[in-house]
């Protein structure tokens, strides 16, 4: 069993349910067909990997839906989490 | 699918799952009392605040509301009062009476010292119980309870096992003609115009948009970025970036109807189907105000392992997380992680769930119930003064 996840089709990160080596080659679903991804990073149990290059300030797409945005670029395969990506709401810290 | 459970009926009408009788302490001067009485009187429960007194206003208000809502719940099947003083005990007592169950008085000043309310309180409690126990339970509509969906230590998971299989419940619970409160509103920062897009009305539409604007306006006032509170540590570990992504796989839990009614704090639904609460996203404190507000039981969906119950209210612990199913197996009511190892779809998860909560309301025990993981807080609005 693959155990990688795609929620959305507009999905830009999957998620990985295994704890997973950076270099181990996966295959998921980017945009609706199959795409082999090497993984660039570890990724710990249930955490996101990039499905394709994310530009610095792009959104992060999870359920089709925004959940924040790049803070750096990212590319296909590497980890995706807070290091990586910015809460756009409650931003108090930003006035 | 079982349509019907075991339940007790009250006499204002309303149905409970459990019959306990209720010690509440109206203020933190008798939290003592109520709970060494809770010790050595089985059937009993402990309804506790460290505060109320000196309190003002709406926040005074509030901890009234709640704790009467808590003295009228239709799991409680009767309630001994006790104060400081005779007056805020009879003042709590009159807000109670209107359900129609006995409710004792006791005040401490009137008393004696503490060891004397205790003596006294724990043979009224000895009473009450054996009064309660003559009640039988009765086959009742499981659609007329009030079911309340949770999460706590959220992890990834969450948004993809325990929360979807909960709001598939919810979805079947709601067309069966029952009533589902989803709650905690700043957990749907980022998702709250999909809820907003199916309130029944204009109005509650926008009052959902106004709840999680409150809560985001709090967090600007603050000037902190909210991420490190929440999402919390444990869900950042969990693989939970942001909280918009939290809130996404949050308000899974609340499946997919419309929703019906926005309510205040410790308010009761009005309305049957899905229903939001204005809570803050603390569990405890959420919990509390679901209790205030009647619900017979909560669902609550955990990834990273969260322990907390509710009194009063069984409170059932769901998980979609295979590693949490393992490592916090006595606090676990029901693994449906079986959804990610196994592919187990999650209406088979679902379908589980219905059968479990239905055996729940009937009696059976819930992990919480049992090793007394049930804590209580009113929120504030206001210092005291």
């Amino acid at each position: 069993m693959e155990n990688v996840m795609v929620i959305n089709e507009k999905d830009n990160v999957g998620i990985s349910l295994s704890n997973r080596a950076a270099g181990e080659k996966i295959a998921a679903k980017v945009g609706g067909s199959m795409a082999e991804i090497t993984l660039a990073d570890d990724i710990p149990y249930a955490h996101k990997f990039a499905l394709k290059d994310i530009n610095r300030g792009e959104k992060i797409v999870k359920y089709g839906e925004i959940i924040g945005l790049a803070s750096q670029a990212i590319k296909v395969g590497q980890w995706v989490h807070v290091h990586n990506v910015e809460s756009i709401r409650a931003r108090g810290d930003k006035k | 699918m079982n349509t019907q459970f075991m339940g007790y009926k009250r006499p204002d009408g309303r149905i409970g799952v459990r019959n306990l009788v209720a010690l509440l302490s109206v203020m933190d001067n008798t939290n003592a009392v109520a709970n060494r009485i809770a010790s050595i009187v089985d059937g009993t429960i402990a309804i506790t605040t460290p505060f109320g007194r000196t309190q003002i206003g709406f926040d005074h208000e509030m901890t009234l509301k709640t704790l009467a809502g808590i003295g009228q719940h239709p799991n409680v099947a009767s309630v001994l009062v006790m104060s400081i003083s005779l007056e805020s005990a009879n003042r709590m007592a009159d807000m109670i009476r209107p359900s129609g169950k006995p409710v004792v008085v006791l005040g401490l000043q009137e008393t004696g010292g503490t060891l004397e309310l205790t003596a006294k309180g724990a043979r009224i409690a000895t009473d009450l119980v054996v009064k309660a126990s003559e009640l039988n339970r009765e086959k009742l509509p499981f659609s007329d309870l009030t079911i309340a969906v949770e999460c706590g230590g959220s992890d990834a998971t969450s948004g993809i096992a325990g929360n979807p299989a909960m709001g598939l419940f919810a979805d079947r619970f709601v067309d069966e003609g029952g009533t589902i409160i989803l709650s905690e509103p700043a957990e749907f920062m980022g998702a709250e115009h999909l809820l907003a897009a199916r309130a029944q009305n204009e109005r509650d539409g926008r009052r959902i948009v106004e709840m999680v604007k409150w809560f985001e306006d709090e967090a600007k006032r603050h000037g902190v970025d909210m991420r490190g509170t929440n999402p919390t540590p444990d869900n950042m570990n969990g693989g939970l970036t942001t909280l918009e992504e939290k809130s996404l796989g949050a308000i899974a839990k609340g499946g997919s109807r419309p929703v019906v009614e926005t309510i205040e704090y410790a308010d009761s639904p009005t309305k049957r189907g899905l229903v939001i609460m204005n809570t803050p996203s603390a569990a405890c404190e959420s919990m509390t105000g679901l209790l205030g507000g009647g619900s017979q039981i909560i669902l609550f969906s955990t990834g990273r392992g969260n322990a907390i119950g509710a009194p009063v209210s069984p409170t059932v612990k769901v998980t979609g997380n295979p590693n949490t199913a393992q490592a916090m197996v006595e606090n676990i009511d029901v693994d449906v992680s079986a959804i990610i190892t196994a592919g187990e779809s999650r209406e088979s998860a679902a379908a589980r769930l219905w059968d479990e909560v239905v055996k729940i309301a009937s009696g059976k025990l819930t992990r919480c119930e049992i090793l007394r993981e049930d804590q209580l807080s009113v929120s504030r609005w206001a210092p005291s003064v």
